[in-house]
Parts: C-alpha cells; structure tokens; sequence
C-alpha cells in the first residue's frame, strides 16, 4: 500500500535532522579524510597544495606504500589487535557472571545493580584512567605487596605503572559496562522453563550452562565485543598515560601523524586502514554469529 | 505395590499450604490425571515428583526407592511443560536428541530413536525445522517426543493442551490416549480441565486446597461424586442440601428448602437428621408440561427463568414455587429447533430416586 503524501513528508520530518548531522559531522569529514589520505603532507604540516608548482594535482598513493612496506606500523597495527583481543576476552570472562547475577536477582534490587555498573561513567573518563596512576603507582599498596612477594621468592621488583600491564587493567576496567550491559540485556530475557526442560532431560548444571543460557547468550556476547573490541582497537589516551614505551598502539600513531608530526596524509591512511580493518572484524562476526545461530534459529539481541 | 507413591506430601509456602498430606498410588501403565481449580496444589505435587520442588514433609517412592536425594536430571521421570519448553536455537532433531545425548547414548542409536520418537508423535520429516517454524499443536508433538524418546518410567505433563484451539485439543487427547497406550508408560497429567480428564484417565484424583477430594475412574467420578466440591466441579450438578428425614434399604429422603423432601440413593445409611446434599446432574432430569406423564418419585413443578443454547442440548433453568433454581438439560433431537419452552413456561421437572446422589455432610 502506498503510503499517503503527508506520512512520507511526516518520515523525512522526524529522520531528517540526525540523517542531516550524520551527514555534516561523519560522511563529509570521512570523505575529507579519504581524500587527505592521497595528497602529500605539506612543507609545514597539514596538507601540501593541491596544485603543484609543475600544475599536476597532487594525488598519489605514498602514504599507503609507506604504510605497507616500513613493517613497524604493521608491528603496531597487530599489536592493537592483540589488545583489542586480549580486553575483549578478559571483559567477557568478567562480565558474564556479572550479568548473570544481575539477570538472576530479585527483579527489586537489578536497577541498583545495572546503576552501579554504570556508575563509572558518571566520572571523566581521564580522571579515571589517571586514578589508576595512583592504584599502580609504586608506592602504593598494590605495587608494595606484589613486589614484597616477588622479593621473597627471589625475583626483582617489577613496575606496575608504565606497562603492558597497566594499559591492559585499564582498558578492561574501562570497557567492562560496555560487555555486561548487552549481555545482561540479553540473558534477562531468558526463559527460566528452558532450563527446567534441560535439567528434566538429565541435563546438569556445566551441561545447562553449554547448551542452553551459552548459545542463547550469543547475540549478547557478539554484541558485547563489537561494543569493547572496536573502542579498545583506536584507543590512545590510556597507553598515553599509563603505558611504557613499547605500549604504542594504533590510536598513538594516529594521535601523533595529526597533531606532533602533522602528516595528516599518514594520519589519515592510518584512520583508514584501522576503520576497514574494525569494519572487516564486525562483519566477520556478524556472519559467525548467523552461522552459528543455526540457519534459521531466531535472533535475539 | 504401585510404580509412584505419594505418602503423606505437604508443600507449605509461608503460611500457605500449597499441598496437604496428600497419599496416592499410582500404578505401572496408567493415565492418571491430577484435576482441580487453578492454586488446588495440582501443579506443586507435579513439580515435587519431577524434583523442582521438595516435599516439606511426606515421601515421594518410585519403585520402592525414596526419590528425595535426586535431583530431577537424575530421577527417571520426564516432564512436558505447558508453555513446551522447546530449545529455540535447537532443531527438532536437535531438541529430541537432547535428553539422548545427556544419557550418553551411542552416537550410532540416536537418528533411529530421533526417528522413531517423532513417527510416534506423527512429525516424522519434521525433524530439520526450528521450533519457531512449527504450530503450537506440532510444538506439543515434539515437546512429548523429546520427553519419550529415553522411555522414561512415569511421563508428567502439565496442562499440556491448554494453549491449543479446541478443535485441535480433541484431536490431541485422542493422540495422546493412543500414545499412552502404545508406549505403556505411566502418564501423570495436570489439567483443570474436567472435560479432558473424564476423557483421557484411567482414574482421576480430584485435588481442592491441596487435599485429595476423590480418586476414582472418571466414570465413577461423575456418577458418584463422594464430595459436593467434586460434584459441582466435574460438569453440571444440582446440589439440593438440607436435613436428612428418613433413611431405608438405600434410599434417603433429604428436606430440600425450597424444593420439599427428595429421595435419593445413598451408599451409607446416614443418621436421621444429618445434613446432606443430593447431587442431581441436569441431564438425569426430566422435564415436561404434562404433570400426569412422569411417573417418577420425585416431582417437582416450576418455571423456566433461563435458558441456554448450545446446539447439541439445551440447559432450562427452572424457578421451583419455593424459589430454588433447578438446571435441567434436553437434548435437541430434533434439528432446527432450538428449543421446546420459553422463559416463563410453567414446566414440570422429575427424575428417578437413582438420578441422586447423595452427599454427606
């Protein structure tokens, strides 16, 4: 049926104006940036003249080839991935029995519980990442008892601060709400009868757990990754703050080509690469996620 | 001694006693239906047997062994739960391989089992479908398949039929007294439903705040309700109560207000003077214009105050001089009439001295 004039223009009424700033904020400064990526940088940073002094236009694919053959900006590419994976994983290990718990508990006391899973955010995001300055700092309790113990089995004191470690405690802590929210919203809606038909069928608890809440928990879970894993990949401002120097990721190298280097041609190449590969990632789970949803199984979110 | 005994069960929840004290013996091979009124307690004995719940006094026996220390994946009871319970993210196949795979059975015998448990329920070639791609009548199919397919010892179901279209309820019942024939394993059904008990049981055991009213045959349960809660509960009844006036060879005479004395057979001699209640079903009555054609001993005249259509038969509702309402029922063997009197027909209702029955207390 053929929707009335009025309900047409009523349709672009209510989605035209977040389509509109969609547009001006994120498709025309994407495109901006995909066409930086294919000038060279300029004498002084920024972006050198589109015409040159021969009056060719300047558009090459030098950053690109600097990109895929000087193999240190792979080495950091992979390395983000490595986190980015390691921050996933560790943020679902944490998160499932957290959202278990708030999912299981009595439907009075869940609000309180979800709030103080987000109470985090009610605090800056910096405060807390520079917190954990003061939590792994070597004069602090944490560092003094580790380091105690490594003493007495013989072993060197080791930093906490200013390493692999601090940056990967903190990008779990900061990422943990974004895995239990999805998650919890997933397993609330679970059919408790389902598992009373599993138990019934001889099914016990671990068997319960694999073959029922776990694989109607997946939409939950892929959810929940996409939602840590693609911020924890372009992340800069916690190995900023509390990595060492091997601790660069890709966000670093971005942060750096636009703002100390001022090569936004690199910059933008490194944006690009990092925004396909995120892009590649999340279509790729989408696609397991329906395979192993099972065909025709029902999606639920 | 019998396959399931239920000793002396009481569930209590705070100060509500859900089920109270409740015995019965349930033998290998039956269809025994647990009847009542939603919150009757049916259900919490269902959910204590499969061993979601714990008597908090009382034993539950299968085969001689207390079943008080399995927990449900261990005991040898499978159960179809109202809402089917079906995993969602599982096949048909795959949700009736279930309970095989959690009994360890030989990857070898599990498609002719799967085959054969759904050839039992009549899906077979359903096996590849996902739940959400079947009717809820077909839901029900596999929901029993998979709780057959390990030949459990007692099958429980609770309120199996009661989402399913009435069309397609009779046909399951008639599915279902067929399976439980052919399998030969012991069915313990919850319903509310006294039309699907009478129809689908061996016996039935009438439950009413979490006591046991009656175990009986469903036949014997309409007939001879020993209970006036059981009477009015399955079908239709008229309750006539007052003072028992005179008592021989069987037959009591009970003072019904508004109606004069009633004869009725009775079991037991009661005491002259004792309280009783005949249980008259409308069928059983009788009803005319002409006073002289009944012969019967009890008589009574009125008139017609309702009445009720319901195609097969129609259901007059007589105001008797005294003021007591009396439902009669005729059946309407003569098509395209919907009725034989109207409201306000002067009537004369009678019935036999052993169309009553009668109740103590």
């Amino acid at each position: 049926m053929a929707a009335r004039p009025s309900e047409r223009w009523g349709k672009w009424l209510v989605s035209g104006p977040p389509l509109a700033y969609l547009l001006v904020f994120f498709a025309a400064p994407t495109l901006i940036m995909v066409l930086a990526s294919f000038r060279s940088p300029g004498e002084f940073g920024g972006l050198a003249p589109f015409f040159g002094d021969d009056g060719a236009p300047d558009l090459n694919l030098e950053s690109y080839a600097r990109f895929f053959t000087e193999t240190v900006y792979a080495q950091v590419f992979v390395k983000s991935l490595w986190y980015a994976l390691i921050t996933t994983l560790f943020c679902l290990a944490l998160a499932y029995p957290l959202a278990a718990l708030i999912a299981t508990s009595p439907r009075k006391y869940r609000d309180l519980l979800l709030l103080l899973v987000i109470l985090p955010f009610w605090s800056n995001f910096l405060i807390r990442v520079y917190a954990w300055m003061i939590i792994l700092g070597p004069n602090a309790a944490m560092a003094r008892a580790v380091n105690g113990m490594l003493a007495y089995v013989g072993a060197g004191p080791v930093p906490l601060l200013f390493s692999s470690f601090a940056v990967l405690v903190c990008l779990v802590y900061v990422h943990l709400p974004f895995m239990v929210l999805p998650l919890y919203a997933n397993l609330e809606k679970h059919d408790r009868a389902l598992l009373d038909a599993a138990q019934d069928l001889g099914a016990n608890a671990w068997q319960r757990f694999w073959r029922i809440t776990f694989p109607l928990s997946l939409p939950g879970v892929y959810a929940g990754a996409a939602l840590v894993f693609i911020p924890a990949l372009g992340i800069f401002a916690i190995p900023d703050i509390l990595g060492g120097p091997n601790d660069t990721l890709i966000g670093n190298l971005i942060k750096q080509q636009f703002l100390e280097t001022r090569d936004w041609p690199f910059g933008s190449v490194l944006s690009i690469v990092l925004t396909i590969a995120a892009l590649a990632l999340a279509g790729l789970a989408a696609w397991i996620g329906r395979r192993s949803a099972g065909g025709g199984g029902p999606a639920r979110a | 001694m019998a396959l399931l005994e239920i000793q002396g069960v009481t569930r209590r929840f705070g100060d509500f006693t859900a089920v109270d004290d409740v015995s019965l013996a349930i033998e290998a091979g039956e269809f025994f239906t647990l009847l009542g009124p939603s919150g009757c307690g049916k259900t919490t004995l269902l959910r204590m047997i499969a061993g979601f719940d714990l008597p908090d006094g009382g034993r539950i026996l299968l085969n001689g062994d207390d079943l008080a220390d399995r927990p449900p994946e261990a005991r040898p009871v499978r159960t179809v739960f109202q809402s089917y319970a079906l995993f969602p993210h599982m096949t048909v196949e795959g949700n009736v391989a279930f309970p095989l795979k959690m009994a360890k059975t030989p990857g070898g015998e599990i498609a002719g089992k799967i085959a054969e448990a759904l050839d039992d329920v009549r899906l077979a070639g359903f096996g590849k479908r996902y739940p959400h791609e079947l009717s809820g009548g077909q839901k029900q199919r596999v929901a029993i398949a998979r709780a057959l397919v390990t030949h459990p010892t007692v099958l429980l179901l609770d309120e199996p039929l009661a989402a399913l279209d009435a069309k397609l309820r009779e046909d399951m019942q008639i599915e279902l007294i067929n399976l439980q024939k052919e399998v030969g394993i012991t069915f313990v059904y919850v319903t509310h439903d006294q039309t699907e008990a009478l129809a689908l049981s061996h016996r039935i055991a009438v439950m009413n705040r979490g006591k046991v009213e009656q175990v009986d045959a469903p036949s014997r349960i309409y007939g001879f309700p020993r209970t006036a809660f059981v009477a009015d509960f399955i079908g239709q009844c008229n309750l006539l109560s007052g003072p028992v006036t005179a008592s021989e060879g069987g037959v009591v005479t009970v003072d019904v207000a508004g109606l004069g004395a009633v004869r009725a057979a009775a079991a037991a001699a009661p005491a002259i003077g004792a309280q009783g209640t005949i249980a008259l079903r409308p069928e059983k009555v009788r009803i005319g214009v002409d006073a002289n054609a009944a012969r019967d001993d009890n008589r009574v005249s009125g008139k017609v105050a309702d009445l009720l259509y319901m195609g097969d038969v129609t259901v007059y509702k007589v105001t008797t001089p005294g003021g007591l309402r009396v439902e009669a029922l005729l059946a309407n063997s003569q098509s395209g009439r919907a009725k034989f009197f109207e409201v306000d027909d002067a009537v004369e209702m009678s019935w036999p001295v052993d169309a009553g029955h009668f109740i103590a207390g």
